[in-house]
């Protein structure tokens, strides 16, 4: 009787052993999946659509913001930002390159603020083409391409419409147009 | 063309004999073919000590880009990268180089401005250890869960004697034993 005691004990021993096994193992699938998943939905997540991420700026060397050499979006509350990412590798961004920075000398007076983030380019070149265009509003590098991951873009030229209150009102893919570009701006100062 | 065995043994021969009858005959003549290769080797030599001082080659600048992937194009390491992107980083990497920067830092001046994920590997600090820990605690449980699993099958009794069945088995047995021989 004791031996089939000692017996069921053992039994026992070995299904607790072979339960704590399983939750162990499932539980590495299921934190194997949640980290594969949280990776897939980083990956194909849209971009912002409601309130524009917050991010500081560094600006290139003779650059600044209301005189500052490093600004945060949070500071131009108020003003309408038209937020546009670049590379001077970029041929489709020369497209509209003096457009922005017409667009830039026509508005800059009716509280409209042009950025630029220039999207994985080296220091040097960045400033080549910025010299080649003229280019006078504010323009930083993307530092860690921290502000490009923030705002989910697919590529360059992209460009974000931010109104007075820091919501995303038109996000561009591709170069802007001249019509676009004006006909939205005006809309936003009228609103 | 190659010279072989006998053949290679005549060549010289003929060489020297040629060589020693040159000298016989014109000593001059013998300087002179002696002197030439002399000359050539010493202006090969100068034309490669005219290289720039610490001239980076493409073999270290790839030694280097084989480390950092191109942001832009996913997945492609940057010595194989065709983007103009990567061919300023490249020429970048080749400057760095120059000034006598090591890998280790030249790829940290390319995180600090690109950020992480142009690392072929995880950095060695903060939270990317979590990275580096991963395969060894993968291994490390791989380890307990097969050690416990040869422990239980060495821990669990004979199947040829069933547990508990055993004796209760073995009683009815000599119950019915004795009871057959009572009948006789």
């Amino acid at each position: 009787m004791s031996e089939i005691t000692h017996q069921e004990k053992v039994i026992d021993g070995q299904r607790s052993t072979t339960r704590w096994d399983a939750i162990l193992i499932w539980g590495g699938v299921l934190a194997l999946l949640a980290i594969l998943g949280w990776g897939l939905l980083q990956t194909f997540n849209s971009p912002p659509t409601d309130v524009a991420p917050g991010f500081e700026m560094r600006f290139y060397d003779g650059y600044h913001w209301d005189e500052k050499a490093v600004a945060h979006l949070d500071d131009m509350q108020g003003q309408i930002v038209v937020l546009n990412f670049w590379a001077s590798w970029c041929v489709e961004c020369r497209l509209e390159a003096d457009l922005l920075e017409q667009a830039w000398r026509d508005y800059r007076d009716r509280g409209v603020v042009f950025v630029g983030i220039a999207y994985v380019d080296t220091e040097q070149h960045a400033n080549q083409y910025l010299e080649e265009f003229g280019i006078t509003f504010p323009n930083a590098p993307d530092l860690r391409t921290a502000i490009s991951r923030q705002y989910k873009i697919t590529g360059v030229p992209e460009t974000f419409f931010i109104d007075r209150d820091g919501r995303i009102v038109r996000h561009i893919i591709g170069p802007v147009q001249p019509a676009v570009l004006t006909s939205l701006l005006d809309s936003m100062l009228a609103n | 063309m190659e010279i072989h065995g006998e053949e290679k043994g005549r060549f010289l021969f003929n060489l020297s004999a040629n060589l020693r009858a040159i000298l016989r005959e014109s000593p001059r003549h013998f300087l002179k073919l002696l002197i030439l290769p002399l000359a050539l080797l010493w202006v090969s030599g100068q034309a490669h000590a005219q290289q720039p001082v610490g001239a980076v080659t493409d073999n270290e600048v790839n030694e280097v880009a084989r480390d950092i992937y191109c942001p832009v194009c996913e997945n492609v390491p940057l010595d194989v990268c065709p983007t103009q992107a990567c061919a300023d980083w490249r020429t970048i990497i080749r400057q760095q180089l120059a000034e006598g920067q090591t890998k280790e830092e030249i790829i940290d001046y390319f995180a600090v401005r690109y950020g992480e994920q142009i690392r072929s590997a995880p950095p060695r600090y903060g939270i990317f250890w979590f990275f580096w820990l991963i395969p060894v605690l993968g291994v490390g449980l791989a380890a307990i869960f097969f050690g416990r699993y040869v422990w239980q099958l060495q821990k669990r009794p004979s199947t040829s004697k069933p547990p508990g069945v055993t004796a209760v088995a073995k009683e009815d047995y000599l119950a019915q034993v004795e009871k057959e021989l009572g009948k006789k």
